[in-house]
């Protein structure tokens, strides 16, 4: 996965431009842990579109395993922020629904569903409805959604950011798990400074809008990591200083978009 | 978390009235609910009869163009006479002939119930498919969505005259009425559900590889399903509204033509006792099409429990 000078204005060429992001140079190597850390508004989410093929860059280009990407492929999974089940479907109708799109036949799509659903450990939910399930185990669906098409890039945007503290610690175990199991490589968007720490490969840190690339900072610690070590403390410290000075932009710049309207 | 709720409210219950102890209930929750509502429903109508029967006792309403209900309820074989669908008038058949009063009056509620079952039927297909086109091909869209705006605020009476011109008499004007009275506002509003899917559901559709079809099939018309059978319950009360004025003009038989009759022979107590069918069968064909939503439906919580708390 390699981004060249990946740009994106949004609204380009009209009164309403509005630029996200500047000359992103991105590697992802594969079965590489990249976390994508960066004030909120700063173009996170803008990169997880273009790479996953869902909007379109105005700058740069993007390649997937060397094709260009110009369009969604089940190759790049995305997961977003907010539940995105669907809510007609069962849990295992949702986690076969790529299977279902390419007209699999129903007992393989049984079988790949249960799989998945029993490596993100949630077997028993097969027949449930999405809305009887806690947020967490929804999100762990979605994750065996994506793992259902055996994707080599998963992408993630702030997945557990709406769950608390206790939960996302578990979770983000359980994703470190399913990560080396599958081979794939991740994308992993956050704000969170712990969340990075605990997770990356490399921490890629951005500025404020319009979002470039501050720093990359690889994190040679084998997991799991304790949080409370002295090189964990170390590396948040680190971030907290790169990200510090963004976070005041990107304030600053929000009050000021305030103020002018 | 709800057994939760209920446990606190009992406790609550319990301490606050030992003398009226709550009797333990043999039957089902949702038996006592749908018990609890059928008596709120009686009630709800008994007072607005109760009122009117006051009314006339005291001698504000007069009996002879406010009937109350005891007048125009009293007396149901002589109000079933007027239902007559029987082709009597026809040279050479038996003044005898025909259907009973009662049949007549079951006759004439099957054949208005069903125009309007059809009209909505086909007003629901026509219009969630002219949406869906409308949205999947710009050029359809830009063919005929002005003009489907400019009609949708045409009174369904201004069509009247048109679906007499087109379909003469009988039962196709009546339906067409139905159709032309919900048609434009029904594709109006299915665009702007497709409008309001879930941006992530369709972007998850694109990322598993699903094409437009797919997207359309598979995606969008499921998320708008739940909407467009609220749309359709709402309608179907403007449904009874148009039947029955297509029906006043142009139809062999129907409660529009007993309305009419009425009116012609200055009969209030005919009107009353029509109006009081018609609100009777309008309330049973929502029900049924609750159930029918309930049943399709599995997937949208109830949340009118949520609206009670407050
Ligand atoms: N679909 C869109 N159309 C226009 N502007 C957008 C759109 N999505 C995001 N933006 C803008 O792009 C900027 C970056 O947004 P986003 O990528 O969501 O940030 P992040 O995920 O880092 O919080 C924001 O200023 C946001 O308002
Ligand atoms: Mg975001």
């Amino acid at each position: 996965m390699v981004c060249r000078g990946v740009s994106k204005t949004w609204a380009a060429g009209t009164a309403r431009a509005h630029e996200a992001l500047r000359d992103v140079d991105l590697d992802v190597a594969p079965g590489e842990f990249v976390v994508l850390l960066g004030p909120s508004g700063c173009g996170k989410s803008t990169l997880l579109y273009l790479i996953a093929g869902l909007e379109e860059a105005t700058g740069g280009a993007i390649r997937s395993f060397r094709d260009a990407v110009d369009r969604p492929s089940p190759d790049r999974s995305l997961i977003f922020q907010e539940t995105s089940l669907f809510p007609w479907l069962s849990v295992w109708q949702n986690v076969a629904f790529g299977l279902s799109i390419r007209g699999a036949p129903e007992e393989e799509r049984r079988n790949v569903a249960r799989e998945a659903l029993a490596r993100v450990g949630l077997a028993e939910a097969m027949h449930k409805r999405p809305d009887e399930l806690s947020g967490g185990m929804r999100q762990r669906v979605a994750v065996a959604r994506a793992l259902a098409m055996r994707p080599k890039v998963l992408l993630m945007d702030e997945p557990f950011a709406a769950l608390d503290v206790q939960t996302r610690a578990k979770m983000q175990d359980f994703l470190l798990d399913v990560w080396r199991d599958s081979g794939a490589s991740v994308l992993f968007v956050t704000h969170h400074i712990d969340e990075a720490v605990a997770l990356a490969d490399r921490v890629v840190v951005f500025t404020a809008r319009p979002g470039r690339i501050k720093s990359i900072v690889p994190v040679d610690l084998p997991r799991p990591r304790d949080p409370f070590s002295p090189e964990c403390a170390h590396l948040r410290a680190r971030l907290t200083g790169e990200l510090r000075g963004e976070v005041d932009r990107a304030f600053a710049e929000q009050e000021a978009l305030a103020g002018a309207a | 978390m709800s057994g939760n709720l209920a446990g606190t409210a009992g406790r609550l219950r319990r301490a606050g009235s030992s003398a009226l102890a709550s009797r333990p209930s043999a039957l089902p929750p949702n038996v006592r609910q749908a018990l609890s509502r059928l008596g709120w429903t009686v009630v709800s109508v008994g007072l607005f009869v109760g009122l009117w029967e006051l009314a006339w006792l005291l001698g504000i309403a007069d009996a002879r163009l406010l009937p109350p209900p005891h007048i125009f309820l009293g007396n149901i074989p002589d109000q079933a006479r007027f239902f007559n669908t029987a082709t009597r008038w026809q040279i050479g058949v038996d003044a005898a002939a025909g259907p009973s009063p009662y049949e007549a009056v079951g006759i004439t509620v099957a054949a208005t119930a069903g125009r309007v079952f059809a009209g909505l039927a086909i007003a629901a297909v026509l219009s969630v498919t002219v949406g869906v086109l409308v949205r999947y091909f710009a050029l359809f869209e830009k063919l005929t969505l002005p003009t489907i705006t400019l009609l949708s605020p045409v009174s369904p009476i201004a069509w009247l005259p048109v679906a007499i011109f087109i379909f003469g008499i009988g039962n196709a004007p009546a339906i067409f009425m139905v159709v032309v009275a919900l048609f434009f506002h029904m594709v109006l509003s299915t665009v702007s559900q497709i409008d309001g899917v879930n941006r992530n559901f369709i972007n998850v559709g694109r990322t598993m590889g699903a094409t437009k079809r797919q997207i359309y099939a598979r995606v969008i018309i499921p998320a708008i399903l739940p909407q467009m059978l609220i749309v359709l319950r709402l309608n179907l009360f403007g449904a009874w509204m148009v039947v029955l004025v297509a029906e006043s003009t142009g139809v062999g038989f129907g409660l529009g033509q007993v309305i009419m009759l009425a009116r012609n022979t200055f009969n209030p107590s005919l009107v009353f006792f029509t109006i009081a069918l018609i609100g009777l069968l309008g309330f049973l064909t929502d029900w049924l099409l609750r159930q029918v939503q309930r049943r399709i439906l599995y997937w949208v919580p109830q949340t009118t429990g949520v609206l009670r708390g407050l």
